[in-house]
């Protein structure tokens, strides 16, 4: 089992199933180069920017951050593209972890090898429970979920990835494995 | 022990003997592909982890194939050109096709295969969802972001997952008008926007090896749409030939134990299959085209690396040949070698160029990305408002080609081109029954 230095704790952003990468960072903005700090920033201010105008904004205009620090999901979170703008943008937006039922590969692998934010999978459908605005608490060990309520909500293990995800990213592992020199 | 292809060619890149369904191993790279969008990033990453004077693996098997924002007046579109410029001179790259020159190809999904760069048995990693496209010709080939591509650029190596194959077992011959489109949009549908995921897509059978290989390229390209990690089809005669015919680089192919074990089988007989559309705002919104005729459309595009291709081009030409499109409609072709095939290329005696003249479409757009996927705000083709849009391409997420107001069906050449010609999603059997 994985873990961090403290919990999780913050509001929730509640979406549904096949949020895909056009909805999470409009091509539009690919232009950005998120390795240039302030273009990175700016991905995060237009993070979810490809929602339909009738979901509840998810950045604040003025700051470019977002005052959700977990998103939770449905199935088959972040299909589509491989830009890793998008875990990216959520990253710099300010959200620490998202928790869907299930991932798209390429959005896992590239929130994995980034360390941009934590792709946790629910063992239920939590979109269903959680309201957007909802606070939530994520065990340091991301072992569970915790509600509003205090219902205490399991998470699967991360398994395989672990170590990657305790490195820090795909560099880090590699580091620590002795894959590449330091 | 029977293997699956993918197995095959990741065990031969791991040095192994065999490998199985859910070990991680560590692989060898045979090809990096990256372009304008994802190579700026990729090569910070790179400069970030590794040094500013980091050398790339193997100058040899990086290939920057610039794309998707090239005619743009967009300026940091045109900066991430000079971002790539600059390291290309730097690492001395051969294998980079610089915009505004001669050596300027298109899409980068369409022109990896015409210049050699893909070979059976190989592994190909691309900073691209639709790399999965280059299983066609017998490769290991999929998508990855800028920090596995910036991890690779440096070492060659990526660290990967073996991934479960789901074997399509396609027989039967495609009745005329029905399309690899019409086939790999039914799949979908079938098994969902998810029904592949992590998983080999590797499609056998007689109903693949009878199709070109555009078409196979076609149906591979949009594995991903299922979730797919790469599609994949066993090398035969035809794709050897196509490989020799683009490079002299050696190469050793290999094949598929047809009863290696899977997670799942699936059998097709695609002389049931008609022609189709997705409906907005999936891939997986299967529907028959003959049941969607009462839906207006106003403008029709054909491009892209799933329907740019230069069979695309020829489908769309058989239906509007002698005939007027009743909205506007976009054509780009994907490569300069496919634009260079509307000038050559004849249906009817007529070349490509004048039938689409003739039909009054609009001006054939210069070969790049373009609207598929939306791009800076003065892109050829891009949605602005409510437009419900045919078109060739591969994603009809909301917002894809632009506007989030807009609706668009995914369909093969020859139903984008006939229902240009009605104004009304058509079926294109109807223009050969009438002797097209």
């Amino acid at each position: 089992m994985s873990s961090i230095s403290e919990p999780i704790r913050g509001r929730v952003y509640v979406l549904e199933d096949n949020i895909d990468t056009d909805l999470i960072i409009p091509a539009e903005y690919l232009n950005l180069v998120p390795t240039i700090p302030e273009e990175y920033h700016k991905l995060g201010s237009y993070a979810m920017a490809g929602l339909p105008v009738s979901f509840p904004p998810f950045t604040d205009k003025e700051t470019g951050k977002t005052p959700y620090a977990i998103m939770i999901a449905g199935r088959n979170f972040g299909c589509g593209s491989s830009r890793e703008h998008a875990p990216i943008c959520l990253g710099a937006a300010g959200v620490k972890a998202v928790v869907a039922q299930s991932y798209a590969r390429i959005f896992f692998r590239n929130a994995i090898a980034t360390g941009e934010v934590y792709p946790l999978e629910s063992t239920e459908r939590l979109c269903d429970i959680f309201k957007t605005g909802d606070e939530a608490e994520i065990a340091a060990d991301l072992s569970t979920i915790k509600d509003s309520g205090g219902t205490v909500h399991q998470l699967k293990p991360v398994g395989a990835v672990a170590p990657v995800i305790e490195a820090g990213g795909i560099f880090g592992y590699a580091r620590k494995t002795g894959m590449i020199g330091n | 022990m029977k293997a699956t292809l993918t197995e095959k060619i990741m065990a031969r890149a791991a040095n192994r003997d065999s490998v199985k369904p859910g070990e991680n191993i560590w692989i060898n790279v045979d090809i990096l592909l990256t372009h304008d969008v994802c190579g700026p990033g990729t090569i910070g990453v790179f400069e970030r982890e590794l040094g500013e004077n980091a050398q790339v693996w193997d100058r040899n098997k990086v290939v920057i194939i610039p794309d998707h924002y090239i005619f743009t007046a967009d300026e940091k579109a045109h900066r991430n050109i000079n971002i790539l410029r600059d390291f290309v001179k730097r690492q001395n790259l051969p294998y980079y096709y610089d915009p505004g020159t001669r050596d300027y190809q298109g899409v980068c999904h369409v022109a990896l295969p015409q210049l050699g760069h893909v070979r059976p048995g190989e592994v190909i990693f691309g900073t691209d969802s639709h790399t999965c496209t280059h299983g066609a010709l017998g490769a290991f080939a999929t998508g990855i972001g800028n920090t596995d591509a910036g991890f690779v650029l440096g070492t060659g190596k990526l660290l990967v997952k073996v991934p479960e194959t789901l074997r399509f077992n396609l027989t039967g011959s495609l009745p005329q008008g029905v399309t690899a489109k019409d086939i790999i949009l039914r799949i979908i549908g079938d098994i969902g926007v998810d029904g592949a995921n992590y998983c080999a897509m590797e499609f056998l059978g007689e109903a693949v090896t009878s199709l070109s290989i555009e078409e196979r390229m076609t149906i591979c390209n949009m594995a991903i749409e299922a979730g797919g990690k790469n599609g994949i089809m066993n090398p035969d005669e035809k794709a050897l030939e196509y490989v020799r015919k683009r490079t002299d680089k050696p190469f050793e192919p290999l094949f598929a134990d047809a009863d290696a074990p899977v997670a799942a089988e699936y059998n097709y007989d695609v002389s049931e299959f008609e022609p189709c559309v997705a409906a907005p705002h999936l891939p997986s919104n299967y529907k028959p085209a003959s049941q969607c005729q009462d839906i207006k459309i106003d403008r029709a595009y054909i491009g892209s690396c799933t329907g740019g291709k230069i069979e695309d081009f020829i489908m769309a030409a058989q239906i509007l040949k002698g005939r007027k499109v009743k909205v506007p409609t976009f054509l780009v072709p994907a490569t300069v070698e496919v634009a260079e095939g509307l000038l050559t290329e004849k249906v009817g005696g007529k070349a490509l160029v004048e039938v689409f003249a003739a039909a009054e479409c609009e001006d054939i757009a210069p070969p790049s990305c373009a609207a598929c996927l939306g791009g800076p705000i003065d892109t050829f083709g891009r949605t602005s408002g409510n437009e419900v849009v045919i078109s060739t391409t591969n994603r009809n997420f909301i917002g894809r080609m632009g506007s989030k107001d807009s609706q668009i069906y995914l369909a093969s050449p020859f139903t984008a081109a006939a229902s240009a010609v009605n104004g009304y999603i058509s079926d294109p059997r109807a223009f050969f029954a009438a002797n097209i």
